[in-house]
């Protein structure tokens, strides 16, 4: 019976936040508010699984979710719009509601093969090097995406919005909701599976020790690309969402070091290794930017200070490397996971 | 045939040579000591075999495999298990943790599997954690399953390290200096312990040891090396005797 409570309060969670929004009880703006909720959590767990779990410094995520709202982007346009460039679409406009989420896939899987540029150095660089190669990674993305005309080079791309309204002539549902929904859910998963996983713990030996990590029969490069890949893949995939939003263009200024930076305050406020952490913090931070966008540019001088004030009073962020069941062990009786059975014993 | 052969293995870091010309026949089911003042290169020998670095020039067989040029966990994998001489546990995560991982090797589902949990995930997690949990009932320490590493006392970190080596399923044990830090009743512990596992677990075992009470008692056969070359070889009454040991050792308190 207890396993059956997450899955119920996840399908409560879906049934209002959709069927909220798809009657119209939940206005524009906090449909477009729950939709970066959802692809910030996304980037967060993601960002979590480099930089808590496995202690590495990466700080340019913001350039792997990139290459995804690009790549998908450009790809459902393709497809299921009329473009001036691309010209008419590809593909019957109806096939966009069941392809739709196949086309975040391929921006995934590209975003986790660019993620390759840094799971490969990191065989043998830590540290200070490996994020100096993160930001370059960052750089290089934008760059590319800048030089290149046919996709609107610095001006950014557009056409998405057509796929989305040609998605709801179809069937009028709010689709792009849904999908960030269940993207958020697999993506929560797929890192706490990974996490609990004998193969997964080998993240966190690398993070204790990475020498006695190779010595004790982990292969620790292997674990490395499968960080990465994992880690760059997800961010694609909240960039594959975020280029299907309602403003309807993305452009290279928007992938630049200061998200990167938003994405590393979102896991440091929550607490590196901890994934209930980063989904408070996505949630809040996301809020908190909402709440401080009358201010305009000088949110980035209060949000600064909240995490200065937070490494002076709770250095370890939110919940550290535990998770909320451990603070709060009742909690366990609903959400526990059955791999934890052991700790139930021993309580 | 030796299970593991070491011919003419050398090392040099920069311009120092802390390893040379290093000859070892190691048989199956042998207990032999490599002992040595500080610096002699000891430690590094236990580098060379397990992978961690890469000799200069020398051949490692173990039971006829090559093992020069293998990553360490693929030498790990193949049966070679170590401790360290300074404890390198994982410290922030749990003793039961710290011996799952090492049964990486091990693990037969792929990534997929290891996100989805299916069935075969299940089986093979399920079997992991109660090998996992014989193993430190082996070593009476059931009873930190669930507690970090870290906070363990000094002797039962040790005692883990000595269990996480053993998670790998090795042929060859490699200790290096486990009585490091220890008090006499640990230390008495602690030979036990050395001689239960060896039997209960069929194990090869070569030890480093500065401590005299241990390596006279339980070894068959001692190695001595001194800046990296070889200067006695035999067994404990051999080497207190030998004039090389004596002066190598001069100066030192453990003679
Ligand atoms: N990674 C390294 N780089 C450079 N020199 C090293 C390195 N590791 C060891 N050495 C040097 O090699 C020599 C042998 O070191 P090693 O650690 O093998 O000695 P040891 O016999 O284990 O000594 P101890 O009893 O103090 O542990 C020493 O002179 C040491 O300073
Ligand atoms: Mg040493």
């Amino acid at each position: 019976m207890r396993k059956l409570y997450l899955p119920l309060l996840i399908l409560l969670l879906f049934v209002i936040i959709i069927g909220g929004s798809w009657l119209g009880i939940i206005n524009d703006y906090w449909q477009l508010v729950l939709l970066f909720i959802g692809i910030n959590i996304i980037l967060t767990v993601s960002l979590n699984l480099i930089n808590g779990y496995m202690g590495e410094f990466s700080c340019g995520h913001a350039g792997f979710m990139a290459v995804g709202a690009y790549v998908s982007g450009i790809l459902t346009v393709w497809l299921f719009a009329e473009d001036k460039v691309f010209g008419p679409p590809v593909l019957p406009v109806a096939w966009a509601i069941p392809l739709f989420p196949l086309a975040l896939i391929v921006g995934a899987i590209a975003a986790s093969l660019v993620g390759l540029l840094v799971a490969i150095p990191s065989f043998r660089t830590r540290g200070d090097y490996l994020a100096i190669i993160t930001l370059a990674v960052n750089y290089i993305v934008k760059s590319a995406i800048e030089n290149m005309e046919v996709i609107g080079g610095p001006r950014g791309f557009v056409g998405m919005k057509r796929v989305m309204n040609n998605m709801a002539d179809v069937f009028d549902a709010p689709w792009l909701l849904i999908w960030t929904f269940i993207a958020m859910i697999a993506a929560v998963l797929i890192i706490r599976n990974f996490m609990a996983s004998t193969l997964g713990k080998g993240v966190e030996a690398i993070r204790e020790d990475e020498v006695a990590a190779e010595l004790m029969s982990v292969n620790t490069r292997r674990i490395k690309v499968i960080a990465f890949m994992l880690s760059c893949g997800l961010a694609g995939l909240a960039g594959g969402l975020f280029a299907h939003w309602p403003g309807g263009y993305i452009n290279p200024g928007t992938f630049t070091i200061l998200k990167s930076t938003e994405i590393m305050v979102m896991v440091y406020l929550g607490g590196m290794g901890s994934i209930s952490g980063s989904i408070i913090s996505a949630i809040g931070f996301t809020l908190l930017l909402e709440i401080l966008r009358p201010l305009g540019v000088f949110k980035w001088v209060v949000i600064p200070l909240l995490l200065v004030v937070m490494m002076l009073v709770r250095p370890t962020g939110i919940l550290g490397n535990r998770e909320l069941t451990d603070v709060f062990p009742k909690l366990r009786a609903f959400f526990g996971y059955e791999e934890e059975s052991y700790a139930l014993a021993s309580d | 045939m030796p299970l593991l052969q070491i011919r003419n293995l050398t090392h040099w870091f920069g311009g120092l040579r802390a390893v040379h010309d290093f000859n070892l026949d190691l048989e199956e089911g042998e207990l032999v000591g490599l002992i040595g003042p500080n610096g002699a290169g000891k430690t590094t020998v236990f580098n060379l075999v397990t992978g961690a670095y890469r000799p200069t020039a020398g051949e490692i067989w173990l039971n006829g495999d090559n093992l020069v040029g293998l990553r360490p966990h693929q030498i790990t994998a193949k049966g070679i298990g170590r401790t360290f001489q300074t404890i390198r546990l994982w410290n922030e995560l749990t003793v039961l943790d710290n011996i799952r991982i090492a049964h990486a090797s091990r693990i037969k589902y792929g990534i997929a599997d290891s996100i989805l949990h299916g069935q075969r995930y299940r089986k093979e997690e399920k079997e992991i954690k109660e090998q996992a949990m014989e193993l430190l009932t082996v070593f009476g320490m059931e009873q930190y399953a669930h507690e970090l590493a870290k906070n363990l006392p000094y002797g039962a970190q040790r005692r883990v390290e000595i269990a996480r080596a053993l998670a790998t399923e090795p042929r060859v044990l490699l200790l290096d200096e486990p009585a490091a830090g220890m008090n006499p009743g640990e230390i008495g512990e602690l030979l036990d312990l050395i001689q239960q596992i060896r039997q209960d677990f069929g194990l090869t075992i070569w030890i480093i040891e500065h401590q005299m009470r241990v390596i006279m008692n339980i070894c068959e056969r001692i190695k001595v090396i001194d800046f990296g070359e070889t200067i006695a070889e035999g067994t404990p009454q051999e080497i207190q005797n030998n004039p090389k040991v004596i002066e190598a050792y001069l100066g030192e308190e453990a003679f």
